[in-house]
């Protein structure tokens, strides 16, 4: 169970002075139950990349297989493998536009043919996911809430399709801290709780280097380092430079410790395991 | 240093879809001087939006009063001057560019206030040289990226010849890269012309680069200071649902476990020679 992408190139504007190849000769498969992060500079091809999960873009050469299934045939279970993938855009609250958030979370269920009773149970999961009390939120308009609170609605109308592979386009962007903590805090509730498939193409260096296990970088359309995010931070900097990609402040912040001659780990990726090791090393001597 | 925002006692109420008062800014009190760089940090919703909406008189004040230059937002005939001399950006920069060339967006501006052509002309070039993007002139600004686009904005505002310059997360949308060179773009500016900024953001690497730092709660001024007094509050900040940055977390972990490291550390380097001196 996995999606497959084989040789796949997407070009844009083909055919007229504009043209250029978002993304080159691609392979790649994402397998069941991962949770996999991509990075990259802006245009670097991670939107086009993730757009040709589902099927939104056709590729311009090569193919996508959801589970074995050719998404690009016709027919019913290529339509279907498709909607085994739930997408959720960069901003994704501006899309809300039903009268109450339950409206807004059942459209998507509704639309796939799912019977009422069934979308009921399906609003209230969805809800508990992103952490909002059904009781309270289920009818006000989802226009009156704040920022997080409208992402948070718009994210649980993609898990109500109840996807197998879940893919996100910086989920975080424009939260403040707390409200950022809260969003990733229950995708990685989701995706061990339920095994669920999670992409998640992001800035924000730590928060992938945190949740995945393992981690794309794009660069000029093509992948260039495919691995653990570990491995990837510690071993790989120069090629992430390259890509003009950070590494995560807390890694450069340890490099300087090792520069100035402490034996500490480099690899750790939380701030109170890092200070321990630090503490260690300077007690060693 | 002369004060170039006074925000007095100021409130703003509005009113809820469900008829209820919301008070966005309860009493808050702030003075900006000439030349200064002040960043506001905050959660979602806690006033720091509207608060920069009053510094062009976007909104007016309920109660209160918000001068800028000694003129009063409240008093219509000022509004004018107010706009010239205050620029804003905002987060999302695809919706404020109106033109279809770099060098028509950049002169939309400076026509509004009936600048003459020539001059028009000169300021744009100008205004384009000082954020880096004089290559891009007669390019199209969708084609830009995110931080071009922030920067195309900037220039926008440095054609009205505005001296204070009021950012409203201006790099929440961009990709690290984007954001470094929107945050250096604007420094220089501050350092080269002495424009007053103030700098909305999550970001508290950002914040960290302000000559003051205030920290907004629920409509009010809660904590203010120089980045390293506030940085180094790791608790009360994290109480208020912010970030601080690393090497202050850093710190504070290591003085937890014992280590001797001072109070004010907040950048990478400082710690790095705290530990190993």
């Amino acid at each position: 169970m996995s999606i497959r992408l084989q040789d796949v190139t997407y070009i844009y504007m083909s055919k007229t002075p504009f043209e250029k190849a978002a993304i080159k000769k691609i392979d790649l498969e994402i397998k069941q139950g991962e949770f996999v992060g991509i990075i990259g500079h802006t245009g670097s091809g991670k939107s086009t990349l993730v757009q040709h999960l589902n099927g939104l873009l056709k590729p311009s050469s090569g193919m996508v297989h959801i589970d074995g299934q050719n998404i690009h045939e016709k027919g019913e279970t290529a339509r279907n493998a498709k909607r085994s993938v739930g997408m959720v855009f960069q901003y994704p609250e501006h899309q809300l536009f039903e009268e109450s958030v339950y409206e807004d979370i059942a459209f998507g269920p509704r639309n796939l043919g799912v019977k009422e009773e069934e979308i009921e149970t399906r609003v209230k999961k969805a809800l508990d996911f992103v952490g909002l009390d059904f009781e309270k939120f289920a009818k006000r308009t989802p226009f009156q809430l704040s920022g997080g609170q409208m992402r948070r609605v718009a994210i649980a109308g993609v898990v109500a399709l109840d996807p197998k592979y879940l893919v996100l386009d910086e989920p975080s962007a424009g939260l403040d801290p707390r409200g950022r903590d809260e969003i990733f805090g229950q995708i990685m509730n989701l995706h061990q709780a339920t095994g669920i498939t999670v992409v998640l193409v992001s800035h924000n260096m730590e928060d992938v280097a945190r949740m995945a296990n393992r981690l794309i970088v794009m660069n000029k359309g093509e992948i260039l380092l495919d691995g653990k995010p570990k491995d990837i931070f510690c071993n790989h900097q120069a090629q992430l430079k390259e890509a003009g990609v950070d590494v995560p402040p807390l890694t450069l912040l340890m490099n300087q410790f090792k520069q100035r001659g402490l034996e500490v780990d480099s690899a750790v990726i939380d701030i109170a395991t890092a200070a321990q090791n630090v503490y260690k090393a300077v007690r060693r001597g | 240093m002369g004060e170039f925002i006074a925000v007095k006692d100021m409130c703003h109420t509005y009113l809820a879809h469900e008829g209820e008062e919301v008070q966005a800014l309860d009493h808050i009190n702030i003075a900006i001087g000439k030349g200064e760089f002040v960043a506001i940090i905050g959660t979602n919703g806690s006033g720091k939006s509207t608060l920069a909406k009053h510094l062009n008189a976007l909104l007016i004040p309920s109660s209160g009063q918000c001068l800028i230059d000694g003129m009063d937002t409240k008093e219509q005939e000022n509004v004018w001057e107010i706009r010239q001399s205050v620029g804003m950006v905002f987060q999302n920069p695809d919706n404020q560019i109106v033109a279809t060339l770099v060098e028509e967006d950049v002169a939309f501006g400076p026509e509004n206030l009936g600048v003459p052509p020539k001059e028009i002309r000169n300021r744009v070039t100008e205004a384009l040289k000082d954020v880096g993007m004089e290559d891009y002139r007669q390019h199209s600004p969708h084609l830009l990226s995110g931080g071009q686009k922030q920067r195309v904005a900037i220039a926008g505002v440095l054609a009205m010849r505005s001296n204070c310059l009021v950012l409203d997360e201006p790099t929440a949308m961009l990709d690290p890269q984007g954001r470094q060179e929107v945050l250096s773009t604007v420094l220089r500016l501050h350092r080269e012309q002495n424009i007053t900024v103030v700098y909305i953001t999550h970001f508290m690497e950002e914040a960290v680069a302000a000559d003051r730092v205030i920290v907004m709660e629920q409509g009010k001024v809660v904590m203010e200071g120089v980045p390293k007094t506030v940085f180094s509050q790791v608790n009360r900040l994290k109480e208020l649902g912010l970030d601080v940055p690393v090497a202050a977390e850093f710190a504070y972990r290591l003085r937890q476990l014992t280590m001797k490291i001072p109070e004010d550390i907040i950048t990478d380097t400082e710690l790095v020679v705290a530990v190993c001196p």
